[in-house]
């Protein structure tokens, strides 16, 4: 080949997150954390703060400005709280933006695929039979709960035949009813742990602990870094089952392990923080709209826009009408429904 | 050593049988039009060949059987080009051109400085040099067309599947895509079978003409051997006239009045 050929070649780059983009979500994060933290009924500033993460550290001699109950009140109740609601928001938008991929639904998420029912329903029948709050065994469950409710989705949406959007949507939907009704079934028989389902049903993260923290951490990392490693795989599989096929993707069994992966993730998060709408398709929605529809770029971003998201969603639903707390549900549903309408029109609109 | 060879196959979906008992030697740098009317499993052939589908008896790829062949190692021998892709709108030339090394990608790994280097190259191949920044949804259908060539291309198989790759476009269009096709067979030493619609094209470019009828072949040669007035019409159920010699075949319809 020439020099003069050379100089011709168009440049190709793959698609990534580039510096800017990364600085800009880290900024959000870190101020959305920093509000998580100082945001709350007695007033800690944030050099205060700092200046107690600094005394935590060996060999530095800084003294904390905080007394023991200031203390305990950003390290024992904010810190897990925020670490918590990142945790969950990180993880349920990357699920929703990978759901998105593997079924090429613009409008897939965790709650309208309704995986999230399905491990609600798992969670509840082990409070019900006696596991207690925040036991290892309780995001099992609730996965267990979630395979079965995205695989009835799915095969309920393929028997109707449709190949739409609407119709994995519509079963998805179908299947969270079904699903709802059974666990409330279930919670008011069991009337003796009625208090302890609700509480978790609505509760969000209003009683997270460093135990919920360690009891879903290693749930959401093995979910996280399987669906992170396939953001290729999902960009190929745009292009529709068959060309995916041909160019070299397995896709039934890459479908099969990422659906596993994401519902893992989803239902680790809905074992702690009970039923929290719309982080799953705003999140990713966003990220499409303003950086890129690669999910090169969605997924990565997702996880820190999401976790961003639910950190301020959690900051609004306890100080809203302080000093009750509202559910965490219901500050994303109301951020998140009219953003999900909006959704729905570009998505109808272009075909 | 042949580059399509396929012995006796057959396909069959819900109880209907699609492909029955082909068998077919495509050599090394040939092109090969498949004919026969809509529904003749002219697309259910090409997917045989590139391993997207089930099938019974005996089929080889450069000489290796497509049944032991894993996906990857089915990608690296064929591309394909398919009647109607499905475009992700706002995903630009590049990218897409990009998703044609994925057969040469160590699993889960991203694109290196080679991959980068061979879609520009398929890009430039087919002039897309200007468009690589653009995003497929803004594409005419030509230039679309060519893109998906470019994916193909930079796919580096060595047999280029094409399925119905001119329905879509205009009479300068489809010169334009069929010439730049046989101009790559030519100087990359590819393998083309494709899967055509318009007869005189399909004449003047294929050096074989295979024609399908209800999953079989029914003929096969030279076009003027089988593209004669009397199978055609038998087979298409249309009143024709063939006229020209050679590879220059033009069927034309004959009015009943």
């Amino acid at each position: 080949m020439t020099a003069a050929r050379e100089h011709e070649l168009p440049v190709v780059t793959a698609p990534r997150v580039g510096v800017p983009w990364t600085l800009v979500a880290l900024a959000v994060l870190l101020g959305a954390v920093l509000v998580g933290l100082v945001v709350g009924p007695v007033p800690i500033g944030v050099g205060e703060i700092a200046r107690s993460a600094l005394a935590r550290l060996p060999f530095l001699h800084v003294s904390s400005p905080l007394d023991g109950a200031q203390d305990a009140i950003v390290w024992e109740l904010r810190l897990p709280r925020v670490v918590l609601g990142g945790l969950v928001g990180g993880m349920l938008a990357l699920a929703g933006a990978s759901y998105q991929g593997i079924f090429r639904n613009p409008l897939a998420d965790p709650y309208l695929l309704g995986v999230a029912a399905g491990a609600g329903l798992g969670a509840t029948l082990m409070i019900v039979n006696g596991a207690s709050d925040g036991s290892l065994f309780l995001p099992l469950a609730a996965f267990a709960g979630g395979v079965v409710a995205v695989a009835a989705a799915y095969l309920i949406g393929r028997s109707v035949g449709g190949r739409t959007t609407s119709t994995l949507i519509l079963a998805g939907v179908t299947v969270a009813a079904f699903f709802t009704a059974v666990q409330m079934f279930v919670q008011q028989r069991g009337i003796g742990t009625l208090n302890e389902v609700y509480t978790w049903l609505l509760g969000g993260l209003s009683t997270a602990g460093w135990r919920d923290v360690a009891t879903i951490l290693p749930y959401v990392v093995i979910s996280a870094v399987v669906l992170l490693l396939h953001r290729r795989t999902l960009d190929v599989l745009a292009v529709g089952d068959e060309e995916a096929r041909s160019l070299g993707i397995d896709v039934t069994r890459v479908r099969l392990l990422l659906v596993a992966a994401a519902t893992l993730g989803t239902a680790a998060a809905v074992a702690v923080s009970g039923l929290i709408g719309f982080v799953g398709i705003v999140v990713p929605h966003l990220v499409r709209l303003v950086v890129s529809s690669s999910y090169r770029v969605i997924m990565p971003l997702s996880i820190v826009v999401g976790a961003s998201f639910l950190v301020l969603a959690d900051v609004i639903a306890r100080t809203i009408l302080s000093p009750a707390e509202l559910p965490i549900g219901v500050v994303t549903a109301f951020v998140g429904a009219p953003f999900f309408a909006l959704v729905l029109r570009t998505t109808r609109s272009s075909g | 050593m042949s580059a399509v060879a396929l012995d006796s196959v057959s396909v069959s979906a819900g109880g209907k049988t699609i492909v029955d008992g082909v068998s077919l030697v495509v050599e090394r740098g040939e092109w090969v039009s498949v004919l026969g009317p809509n529904g003749a499993g002219k697309t259910t052939l090409l997917r045989v060949l590139a391993g997207t589908i089930g099938f019974r008896g005996e089929a080889t790829l450069e000489g290796r059987p497509v049944a032991s062949l894993r996906r990857r190692e089915a990608a690296r021998l064929v591309a394909v080009v398919p009647q109607t892709p499905v475009v992700p709108a706002a995903m630009t030339v590049a990218e897409y051109a990009l998703l044609g090394r994925t057969p040469h990608l160590a699993p889960l790994a991203q694109e290196g400085a080679e991959d980068r280097a061979a879609a520009a190259a398929a890009l430039a191949r087919l002039d897309l040099e200007e468009f690589a920044a653009r995003e497929l949804g803004s594409l005419s259908g030509g230039e679309l067309q060519r893109a998906v060539i470019a994916r193909a291309l930079a796919q580096e198989a060595p047999i280029l599947l094409l399925d119905e790759p001119t329905t879509a476009l205009d009479i300068g269009h489809q010169q334009q895509v069929l010439e730049l096709v046989d101009g790559l067979r030519r100087e990359e030493g590819l393998t083309v079978v494709a899967a055509m619609h318009d007869l005189t094209l399909a004449s003047q470019y294929g050096e074989r003409i295979v024609l399908v009828d209800r999953g079989r072949i029914v003929a096969e040669g030279a076009a003027e051997e089988v593209l004669t007035a009397e199978r055609l019409e038998k087979l298409y159920g249309a009143r024709v006239r063939v006229v020209g010699e050679g590879r220059e075949l033009v069927v034309i319809p004959v009015r009943s009045t």
